[in-house]
């Protein structure tokens, strides 16, 4: 059946039609499969294209299917970001110093999507171990915005949104530590979701900014986004950081109107960024309005200060959780570290050593917990905060060459809730003149995951953009 | 007397025997195991693998902090110590900074002086290098296995109370039932720090320290080969380095391992891994309450409720099991009249094997060894009478003043019954015969 119209199809789609054996998961697989054939050399989304898996989990999801058997995810083709471990499949983190690692166990994600029937379709390309938001510092090449090839996917998870933009992948999975899962998902014009942390483990996960590092689906649809967190979320015995908070079901209550819903601005959060994004979002927020929420302004802290409390905490994070790759038993030796990884283990090394600590590590907790409150006030006032997801469209392929602190800047709006650990979306709300999709974050308390789902999913409704595709 | 105080602190690390290691459900028993064997991606420090602590690792650190008296952070941590060394798996090693579980603790000699704890804290083992040749390895079974590391402010004056304090330690781990602290197992390792100072007051400007040390009398060996070593040193109105120093177990003398202007900065920080942990009064009261009897406790008691002398006591209260024993066997004893000082002597000088003997038999020993039988009178009488007849010889002896042939004829009497009888009451009835 070659006549699966993948562009727009959705996971609850995909599930009725291969429960009414309109095709079989091995059908829908190898569309997915020969589509990555023809546009990977354009876009080099993946590092590796899990071929053999994906068809094998696909026979195996079509002999569940024919015994009546429904799982949330039976059949369902996914990408997963490269910096989940895969049991016997190659985990590279986008770095050439994990080039031939090969680890012996499921991340406690993958684990969770393979028990759910996903068909893994393949390792999707990042910024080397999640240090960017381009995917420019990969070792094995820049990924490419399917809107625009000479454009950046954002990053760290560029080449997870890619994928999704593209539809090489009906939803893909990635990891957020600060605006890596909702800016690449606002550059490439899906739907990216950041869990509170603590809410889906990480287990397995190759280690950035331990105290942020959250996984999380990129779908096209918030429905979609809902389906997978209901797969991932919860606690975990494996990571002692995941909240034994019971997992609400997230499905039942994101088609609830919004009548009630209390949105807050902060005008800060639309400093410095471009005009169309302003207009985009406001408009965004106008319609939010018609559908019978209440706008309100609140007061939060300019996003600069975030910058330098995240900078510190994950590079001092960073540059201990890299210590393990000392050349002794992975293939490669340091060397193989790129520029962006040296520079972060440096200055993470520097804040943390002997005299310095104090004043740079310590404050940054201090000001975090600062932060933390901040956003605490302000959801007393109000149930959600709404922003541009960036300040900016997805810039020209090169563009974080001499930019240092590139992936700061890119992620300057997402940065505040990702150092309180909350909740958030980039939701797609339309397209700058160049013809790049333009992101609004909502951004929900910790464990706030239904009420941005919900606020989304009604934005959604009425302004629908995932049938509008890129021309690839 | 030398002008110069050795001044004394003290490092212990005692490994904790629970079944499985610090942060992951492998087996912690590595000793003598197949290299790499007992492993997982959490204690091979495999990216993205995550630690996630033992929670009866915990209890039993607070319960060696409470057992040496000290106080419990209702609120603590885990932090990252970093360095590196091939042994180590993740980079770092997860251990207690500014927040250990335990801190200001003490323990008292017998010469009642008193040794202050500075701190008790939970860490984890590193895994091993073995060399062969130019090459090395190294295996990871020992790696994430717990360890509490037991730091005493710089109180010790010599090597005696040096080892006094550690026979203590190791009595209470062993009592507490956490460790077995075997030394040849390098499950209690040693590392005293040692300078001299000519004011006993005033902390000398240096400080040497002898790592991993494995027996109580290595340390005292290191311990006093430093001393002299210092002192020579001083003598030349020298300062000893400030450095780190390894012990040669064959020529007993220390060597110079690193110096301190090498000093590493370990960069602690929290550990993100792990949540903070609290504790509330009542838990850690709950702790408290279920410590046994600790062996200076028992000993006291068992003086004065047995009525035994400080060696007996201090003999049978060294470990827990035989104190046990011994109570055990007194409760059975005081049935059959037996005291709890017989008991004393029996376990004490037959070297009883608490193993193999129960209780009931040691009191059974007591009995044949102690106890007379009675005989009918009619059936002493006639063999008194018979052993007169076939010794006049004797008896006139006795009659003409002669007493201590008295005992010969009790002897006759005993060896014709052929039984264990009471000797006093035979001579009493010889001696009212021959009158």
């Amino acid at each position: 059946m070659s006549n699966i119209d993948i562009k727009t199809l959705t996971i609850t789609q995909a599930k009725k039609d291969l429960k009414t054996k309109k095709y079989s998961a091995v059908e829908l697989t190898n569309a997915y499969l020969s589509r990555i054939k023809n546009l990977e050399p354009k876009l080099n989304a993946f590092v590796s294209v899990t071929t053999e898996e994906a068809l094998k989990n696909a026979k195996e999801a079509d002999s569940k299917l024919a015994q009546g058997i429904d799982l949330p995810l039976l059949g369902i083709p996914i990408s997963v970001k490269d910096n989940f471990s895969t049991l016997g499949i190659k985990t590279t983190a986008s770095s050439k110093v994990l080039d031939n690692y090969i680890p012996p166990f499921d991340s406690t994600v993958v684990k969770k999507l393979k028990a759910a029937g996903m068909v893994l379709l393949g390792k999707t390309n990042m910024d080397a171990f999640a240090h960017g938001s381009s995917t420019e510092t990969s070792d094995f090449g820049p990924s490419k915005n399917p809107w625009n090839i000479k454009h950046l996917p954002g990053g760290s998870s560029g080449g997870a949104a890619a994928s999704v933009a593209a539809d090489e992948a009906l939803a893909a999975i990635g990891s957020e530590t600060a605006g890596s899962i909702r800016q690449p998902s606002g550059w490439c014009g899906v739907v990216g979701f950041k869990p509170t942390y603590g809410r889906v483990s990480r287990y397995g996960v190759v280690a950035m900014g331990s105290s942020l590092d959250s996984p999380g689906p990129i779908t096209k649809t918030v429905e979609e986004a809902a389906q997978i967190l209901q797969v991932l979320a919860g606690q975990d015995e494996m990571d002692a950081t995941t909240s034994p908070k019971e997992v609400p079901d997230y499905l039942s209550k994101i088609k609830n109107d919004i009548k009630d819903l209390k949105i807050g601005i902060s005008e800060d959060y639309f400093e410095g960024v471009d005009n169309e994004i302003k207009a985009k979002v406001e408009e965004a927020v106008k319609t939010l309005e018609k559908l019978g929420a209440t706008i309100k302004k609140v007061k939060l802290f300019h996003p600069k200060y975030a910058i330098a409390v995240y900078t510190i905490i994950q590079r001092a994070e960073v540059s201990s959780n890299l210590a393990r790759l000392d050349g002794i038993r992975y293939g490669n030796d340091r060397s193989f570290f790129g520029e962006e990884a040296k520079r972060r283990i440096m200055l993470g090394t520097y804040t943390l050593s002997a005299g310095y600590y104090d004043q740079y590590y310590n404050k940054a907790l201090k000001v975090r917990t600062v932060i933390v409150n901040n956003f605490h006030e302000a959801f007393k006032e109000v149930d959600v905060i709404i922003g541009p997801t960036s300040p900016t469209t997805a810039l020209p392929l090169g563009a974080t060459a001499g930019q240092d602190m590139f992936g700061e800047m890119a992620d300057m709006l997402v940065e505040p809730s990702s150092i309180a650990g909350l909740s958030g979306i980039n939701m797609p709300v339309g397209f700058s003149k160049a013809g790049l999709p333009i992101g609004m974050q909502i951004i929900g308390p910790q464990w706030g995951e239904e009420i941005v789902l919900r606020a989304g999913y009604n934005y959604e409704q009425a302004n629908p953009l995932f049938d509008k595709k890129p021309n690839l | 007397m030398s002008k110069y105080t050795p001044i004394i602190g003290l490092e212990t690390h005692v490994e904790l025997k629970t079944n499985s290691k610090m942060f992951c459900g492998c087996s912690a028993d590595y000793f003598g195991k197949t290299p790499n064997t007992h492993t997982c991606p959490v204690c091979l420090g495999l990216p993205g693998a995550l630690p996630v602590p033992k929670k009866k690792a915990i209890e039993w650190c607070i319960k060696i902090a409470l057992a040496l008296n000290c106080e419990i952070n209702e609120f603590s941590k885990f932090d990252r110590k970093n360095y590196f060394y091939p042994d180590l798996a993740k980079g770092y090693q997860i251990s207690q900074y500014d927040l250990p579980f335990g801190h200001d603790g003490k323990v008292t000699l017998s010469s009642g002086k008193t040794i202050h704890i500075r701190r008790v804290h939970m860490e984890e083992d590193t895994g091993k290098l073995m060399h062969e040749g130019n090459i090395s390895l190294v295996d990871f079974n020992r790696s994430g296995v717990p360890l509490v590391e037991i730091v005493t402010e710089p109180n010790f004056n010599d090597a005696q109370d040096v080892k006094e304090y550690l026979q203590k330690l190791q009595q209470i781990v062993r009592y507490l039932d956490v460790s077995n602290a075997d030394m040849e197992k390098g499950e209690m390792r040693l590392e005293p720090n040692i300078s001299l100072s000519t004011n006993p007051k005033v902390l000398p400007n240096y400080k040497v320290e002898v790592k991993n040390i494995n027996s109580f009398r290595f340390v005292e060996q290191a311990i006093n080969f430093e001393i002299t070593r210092q002192t020579e040193i001083l003598e030349k109105n020298e300062t000893p380095a400030q450095e780190t120093r390894g012990f040669d177990n064959v020529k007993h003398k220390t060597f110079s391992q690193r110096s301190k202007e090498d000093a590493m900065d370990y960069r602690y920080f929290p550990e993100p891994d792990i949540p903070p942990i609290r504790f509330s009064k009542a838990q850690i009261d709950q702790f408290k309450s279920e410590l046994p009897e600790l062996p200076d406790v028992k000993l006291k008691r068992f003086e004065k409720e047995f009525a035994l002398p400080d060696y007996d006591a201090e003999i049978l209260t060294r470990e827990k099991s035989l104190a046990d024993y011994f109570e055990e066997t007194v409760k059975v004893g005081i049935k059959e009249k037996i005291t709890a000082k017989q008991i004393a002597n029996w376990i004490i000088h037959k070297k009883i094997n608490i193993d193999e003997v129960v209780p009931a038999t040691i009191i059974k020993q007591i009995l044949t060894a102690t106890q007379t039988i009675q005989v009918d009178d009619n059936e002493l009488e006639k063999v008194i009478n018979e052993v007169i007849t076939e010794n006049t010889q004797a008896v006139e002896d006795y009659k003409k003043g002669k007493e201590t042939v008295i005992m010969f004829l009790v002897g006759q009497v005993m060896r014709k019954v052929g039984k264990k009888i009471d000797a006093q009451m035979v001579r009493k009835k010889m001696q009212e015969k021959i009158q």
